[in-house]
């Protein structure tokens, strides 16, 4: 029942006549504590974790601990409830929901790591959007949490999702990757469709490079959450469409990686380099107290 | 290699900001407070490398404090810990070393002194992805993941006490699944690490700390 490679994955939907997410639910009842249902009880306890985070994220008076976010998720949302959207309401609420979560990490609020913190609103931003505008019950979201968590799952075990050894786009990458997955499984995708999305996300978030201001999870990477949320919607919408990724998932998940590891140092999570070592950056984080650079 | 379960992948659900600097610094503690002997009356954490220079902003004080106070990596209090600490009567202080070098860049140590004047001194690393180890009891290198029901045992340095203690675990059916023994010096104070699979009772802790050349029984579960 494990599979290590997408290619796998796919073999083994096709003999079982499964979607990925029961794949991923088999293979941890398979190697891991716990029933079936425990399984379920403890996703669905992610899920409401994620939904309180997107709500909390609305709110107008969050302000993160190093002082360089706060109330941005609100104000996006604000002008949609307006009727003013340029994007349409599913990417927007998508990508103010992904922004708030962020608020919310950074204001130690309550959140899930999917599949870190600093990409914490990319899942929950696309979900709660979609389930708002589509209908789709709790059971099919959580259900759909474990297609995300099988995309993540062949990430972290071929390449990395650490920001500190892949750049952002392991991170960022990674959860819109799970979160375009996802997508095209709800809206009735083939299982070589969902790792198609996740592949055509990857290859489109290429190179983006880690450079959190002042070290901290705050900015540029609420930004990137909201571009990681639309990014998803995007890329499960060409797949729907019919247009396939010309690269496999599993290569492209080892391109991602090479890709990761040749990006210097400085552009790996250490503040040392891109956005957090321009001069505006560093006036910023001097100002808040933070620098990495002591 | 060890399996990646879905939940380490859609997981851990935490308190922000950061895997490493905020729920990796709240294990620590949390592991820190099962060392202690008894509710904890002032306490000291002094942050090294990245710790010491981005504490602020990552809440990496507030998490050690919370994780001081026995809250867990979901628990919503963590951001008020300051002043809950305060409402507890728990003294607490922050020293930054940022000269040291030659430790792992996500360090704590923590010095803490419980009501009836007890000391613990431990040192942990946050190793990244919100999994933390205890390295340092008291002055001796250890090595600690807390992941499983976790005994420590702090005992004279003599032949026969581990076979005292897996008697104790045999006659209660628990199944070692890692056993590590340390000491700094030969014939002093050594510590038996046991992590367990499934629940200490106990009546068990109870009993290891009848053994003559037991000094000291901790429990640690997360």
């Amino acid at each position: 029942m494990n599979f290590s490679k997408g290619k796998e994955l796919l073999t083994l939907c096709e003999s079982e006549q499964i979607r990925i997410s029961e794949a991923m639910i088999r293979r941890e009842v398979q190697y891991f504590e716990g029933t079936r249902e425990e399984i379920l009880a403890r996703m669905a306890h992610s899920w409401k974790i994620m939904k309180e985070s997107v709500e909390e994220g609305q709110q107008e008076g969050n302000r993160s601990m190093g002082g360089l976010i706060g109330g941005e998720g609100h104000k996006v949302s604000a002008r949609r409830d307006k009727g003013n959207s340029l994007v349409g309401p599913v990417i927007s609420k998508a990508m103010a929901y992904a922004m708030g979560v962020l608020e919310v990490n950074a204001s130690m609020g309550l959140i899930v790591a999917a599949p870190t913190a600093g990409s914490s609103g990319v899942i929950p931003g696309v979900f709660c959007a979609l389930q708002e505008e589509f209908g789709f019950s709790d059971e099919q979201m959580i259900e759909a949490l474990f297609t995300t968590g099988a995309i993540g799952y062949l990430i972290t075990r071929n390449a990395t999702v650490a920001g500190a050894e892949g750049g952002c786009q392991a991170e960022i990458g990674a959860a819109a990757a799970m979160a375009a997955g996802a997508a095209v499984e709800l809206f009735g995708g083939s299982p070589a469709q969902v790792l198609s999305a996740a592949s055509s996300v990857l290859g489109t978030m290429l190179g983006l490079v880690c450079d959190p201001i002042g070290g901290l999870v705050e900015a540029p990477c609420q930004k990137r959450n909201a571009v990681g949320a639309s990014n998803a919607l995007v890329c499960a919408e060409m797949t729907l469409a019919g247009v396939d990724n010309l690269i496999p998932f599993d290569e492209m998940v080892d391109v991602m990686y090479k890709v990761g590891r040749s990006l210097p140092y400085e552009l790996r999570e250490t503040a040392l380099g891109g956005i957090a070592a321009s001069p505006t950056a560093c006036q910023l984080c001097s100002l808040s107290g933070e620098c990495t650079r002591l | 290699m060890k399996e990646i379960s879905v939940f380490d992948v859609i997981g851990p659900n935490m308190i922000g900001p950061s895997s490493s600097h905020t729920a990796g610094a709240l294990r620590i503690a949390l592991m820190a407070s099962k060392m202690c002997q008894g509710p904890i009356k002032k306490v000291e954490f002094i942050l090294y490398g990245s710790f010491a220079r981005t504490y602020q902003g990552h809440g990496t004080d507030r998490a050690l404090l919370g994780g001081m106070m026995g809250f867990d990596t979901e628990d919503r209090r963590i951001r008020d810990s300051f002043r809950l600490a305060e409402e507890a009567g728990i003294e607490y202080k922050f020293t930054l070393n940022t000269t040291d070098q030659d430790v792992h860049p996500n360090t704590v140590e923590i010095i803490a002194e419980d009501v009836n004047g007890h000391v613990t001194d431990v040192v942990g690393e946050s190793i990244g992805g919100g999994n933390a180890r205890l390295r340092r009891i008291d002055g001796v290198y250890v090595d600690i993941a807390g992941e499983l029901e976790t005994v420590v045992v702090r005992q004279q340095d003599i032949p026969g006490v581990i076979a005292h203690i897996t008697q104790v675990l045999y006659e209660h059916r628990i199944n070692i699944a890692y056993l590590n023994a340390y000491r700094e010096n030969k014939h002093e104070h050594a510590y038996s690490v046991i992590e367990a699979d499934g629940d200490i009772p106990d009546a068990l802790i109870e009993q290891l700390r009848k053994i003559p050349a037991v000094e000291q029984v901790n429990l640690i579960r997360l």
